[in-house]
């Protein structure tokens, strides 16, 4: 059966856990040949023998998305590697639990921005330089509910995601004559390897979240997965600088513009 | 061919036209019985009789949403031609053609509000029972990106559309625990039949709204459908109390060019 990505190129950065995951192994089910960027290599390349297993093609670049050269040598060995890029899911981040805003350090600080948000414009910076020679593609940035939202933790975090959906509608704006769509995800709650840390410390943690959660539930990061590959698909093809929030009705309680 | 909403059942209000007809044909082609409702029949039976055509079931129920009994019984005869309603796409409304908010008459505020708001409340009222009934399921309401942005005229028009973000958030709330969950699409400039007449009201708008897209050119129905039926999929089984903008980049921000 022909698959809608047959012949494309995805990139997913962090794509070695969690949501990052579940979106690659989604791009290749789809058909397209994966490019895995993370910086952790053993993680890495497990899901790119789950994809060769299933009969994908895929390969793992180490990349620490702070560093302009890592950037760099992950754009250009996708284009080497498989000819071209056609999407790419900017997922790579990290969440540092450090308290209220006075207790944050500066070097809490400055990782956090240096990854969540210098390295993802580091992304769409190199990304979007292969799409214009190109003549178009479609990058989904991962944001989060916590960037859309006030809270009382976690105050960098908030703000690199708050970030990273204003790259995204600029992006949207200035590359869409180009034929390049640019949108963002805010997934909620959802159950990927960070959150199962944090059970394993407090146990009952996935009930008490369940049951303050709209759905009753928490998201799984395939129903985060499905949605980059509906905004990378042709079907979402007027859907631009879009901020798409998962999270079973979290948002719609908020203030939100 | 198998289609992902085989056995289910879809309800489109103002199916007759634009993306109404859009979303109906995509909803028959994914497999889905389609009730198509709207004020005019023979365009309602024009669009059952494309699905019909094209292998699908459909019905037309004749159905002005200013009448909340002509509501019920389209929920009603949904329910008694199908047995039941998985999804819904509230999206007839209409869109009068005024000025400034003080050339406003009580008769264009009325007649907006009465179809566009309390319409598709009385629509939700009906239709949520019945989806619940059949175990969870999914709706989805025609907003517009006038219910977040302001503009000059067409004031009651916003207004209208800005209620139902509100009525769908609250909904999405209310119900997310029984298993249906309320979306919107809000639409920026697309190519429907209310654009060809408002370029006949005003000449030149067409041209106008074009210079004004960020993405340089006009949205079509089938790219708003394509919106509402992946909402209702399973594949958006945690997106709940969403508005998911479909327009190009409008609302994400303003294109000006810049100087080479």
């Amino acid at each position: 059966m022909a698959a809608q990505f047959d012949g494309k190129v995805a990139l997913v950065t962090g794509g070695n856990a969690g949501i990052g995951k579940a979106t690659a192994l989604q791009f290749a089910r789809e058909g397209a040949r994966v490019v895995i960027a993370a910086r952790r290599a053993d993680a890495g390349e497990q899901t790119v023998a789950e994809i060769r297993d299933a009969g994908g093609e895929a390969i793992f670049v180490r990349t620490d998305v702070s560093k302009t050269d890592d950037v760099k040598n992950m754009v250009d060995t996708t284009v080497s590697t498989y000819g071209r890029l056609d999407y790419a899911f900017n997922n790579a981040g990290i969440v540092l639990d450090r308290g209220r805003t006075h207790e944050h350090t500066l070097e809490d600080w400055d990782q956090t921005m240096g990854i969540n948000l210098k390295g993802l414009w580091l992304c769409v910076k190199y990304e979007v330089m292969v799409m214009l020679d190109q003549g178009g593609g479609a990058i989904v940035n991962d944001a989060s509910t916590s960037g859309l939202v006030g809270g009382m933790d976690r105050t960098a975090y908030r703000v690199s995601k708050a970030g990273v959906i204003m790259i995204s509608r600029v992006a949207a704006v200035e590359y869409a004559k180009k034929g390049i769509r640019v949108n963002c995800v805010c997934p909620g709650t959802i159950h990927t390897a960070i959150l199962d840390r944090m059970i394993a410390e407090d146990p009952g943690l996935l009930e008490r979240a369940s049951d303050q959660e709209e759905m009753g539930r928490v998201g799984q990061p395939e129903e985060v997965a499905e949605c980059v590959v509906w905004l990378c698909s042709d079907a979402s093809s007027f859907v631009n600088g879009h901020v798409m929030p998962i999270d079973g009705g979290f948002m719609a309680t908020r203030l939100s513009y | 061919m198998g289609g992902q909403f085989d056995g289910k059942v879809a309800l489109v209000t103002g199916g007759n036209a634009g993306i109404g007809e859009a979303s109906a044909l995509l909803f028959a082609r994914d497999g889905a019985k389609v009730a198509i409702s709207a004020r005019r029949a023979t365009e309602g039976e024009r669009v059952v009789n494309k699905i019909r055509d094209a292998g699908g079931e459909a019905v037309f129920i004749q159905t002005d949403m200013a009448d909340p009994e002509q509501v019920e019984a389209m929920v009603e005869t949904t329910v008694s031609t199908f047995g039941g309603i998985d999804y819904a796409f509230n999206n007839a409304g209409i869109v009068l053609d005024v000025g400034l908010t003080h050339e406003h008459t009580e008769e264009h505020w009325d007649s907006t509000i009465d179809i566009n708001m309390r319409g598709l409340w009385l629509c939700l009222k009906y239709e949520i029972p019945r989806i619940i009934e059949r175990g969870g399921g999914a709706i989805v309401n025609n907003s517009s990106g006038a219910g977040i942005q302001g503009g000059e005229g067409r004031m009651v028009y916003r207004v209208s559309k800005a209620g139902v973000n509100s009525m769908t958030r609250t909904a999405a709330l209310e119900y997310g625990r029984d298993g249906v969950r309320v979306n919107a699409v809000l639409p920026g400039a697309i190519h429907t039949p209310i654009l060809d007449r408002m370029e006949i009201a005003t000449p030149g708008i067409s041209d106008e709204i074009h210079g004004r897209m960020v993405v340089g050119r006009i949205g079509t129905p089938e790219e708003v459908a394509e919106g509402v039926v992946w909402l209702c999929s399973d594949a958006a089984s945690f997106i709940n109390g969403v508005m998911l903008c479909v327009d190009g980049g409008t609302t994400a921000g303003r294109f000006y060019p810049l100087e080479d």
